[in-house]
């Protein structure tokens, strides 16, 4: 749904410029097919690596490890997880659900799903290509930091 | 040979989906099952991203991105990369580029760095997800809390950065993208 509406959009933006501008339009274009082949090195491995990783891994063993008797140790481990793992909020939302349903805690599952989206260890290499080593683990180190603190205001209101 | 060394890694990897496939199949289809659905994420929002990002640079010019997203921007400027990443599609990966091109028209490094918070956590389309799978409580705790930590963090990260290393920022990722 939200992929038409992005298409659609860029298309109408892109016939736009090229009615005011075809020149500006195809320098728009090469610089658009240069930023992604740029990007797609860092990408390829990603996807295959994150893809050979999850195929590891099932269900029934994460929502033991995330249990709502794991206490502080499933909390790091679903920080842990989130942070290294890597897949859309529109699959992981669903996962942490069933993961609930199965037996998972509110704070392990918040470590896991806050960490996944914020926290991004495999895309790393990616964001230090672009903004640098420092500011890369910096921010991701933030991240971190909201991600614990979430963790713990979820645990203290006893959700 | 500068193909084979760009992508080394890519074809490493590939190298051992291939022999997961050829000696562990069930383990190896499922991997390659799952990396398709992680290149058809891709390919769904990276294509007109990337072109996005190529209009934004010929039509946007810096004076502009300087006065809404710059060093004197203040709240504007953060009410503006809210906005932005509230709206986004796409996973973290995807912010990058849109950030490294706000910076190449130099955007204020805190500004760029909240964006990316935003665009990780509070993506909208996501957050009505979020609030159907888990419910309010958790939901709002989520987002206030951690988008909270992100501008505050934001500020702080930039602070910690020397004139040197701005600068070195903004030379990276306006390379990046060009």
């Amino acid at each position: 749904m939200s992929t038409v509406f992005l298409y659609g959009l860029v298309a109408l933006l892109f016939i736009i410029s090229w009615f005011k501008d075809p020149q500006k339009s195809k320098k728009a274009l090469k610089i658009g097919w240069k930023s992604f082949s740029k990007l797609l090195p860092t990408l390829i491995p990603v996807m295959v690596g994150i893809g050979i990783i999850l195929s590891l891994l099932n269900p029934e063993a994460v929502s033991v490890i995330l249990g709502e008797k794991s206490g502080v140790l499933g909390m790091l481990l679903g920080i842990f997880i989130g942070s290294v793992a890597f897949m859309p909020g529109f699959v992981a939302f669903p996962l942490g659900a069933t993961l609930l349903s199965h037996g998972a805690g509110y704070p392990q599952i918040a470590g896991f799903v806050s960490s996944l989206m914020a926290v991004g260890i495999v895309s790393l290499s990616a964001e230090i290509k672009y903004f640098g080593k420092k500011s890369a683990i910096l921010r991701n180190l933030t991240a971190l930091v909201a991600v614990f603190i979430f963790v713990l205001i979820v645990w203290g209101v006893g959700l | 040979m500068k193909l084979f060394k760009t992508h080394l890694y890519a074809i490493l990897v590939v190298l051992l989906l291939i022999l997961l496939i050829i000696f562990k199949p069930d383990v190896g289809m499922k991997a390659l099952d799952l990396s398709a659905s992680n290149f058809m994420d891709m390919f769904s929002v990276l294509p007109p991203i990337m072109l996005l990002i190529g209009l934004l640079d010929v039509w946007i010019p810096k004076e502009v991105m300087i006065k809404y997203l710059g060093e004197k921007s203040g709240l504007k400027g953060i009410g503006i990369v809210f906005l932005l990443g509230a709206l986004a599609a796409g996973p973290l990966y995807a912010a990058f580029p849109v950030a490294a091109i706000l910076l190449k028209k130099n955007a204020r490094i805190a500004n760029v760095l909240f964006f990316l918070g935003v665009w990780s956590t509070a993506k909208l389309p996501l957050v009505m997800f979020e609030y159907t799978s888990f419910g309010g409580k958790f939901t709002v705790i989520h987002i206030v809390s951690n988008l909270t930590v992100f501008l505050i963090g934001a500020y702080a990260l930039e602070k910690s950065l020397s004139p040197a290393k701005k600068e070195e920022i903004y030379r990276i990722s306006s390379s990046m993208v060009n």
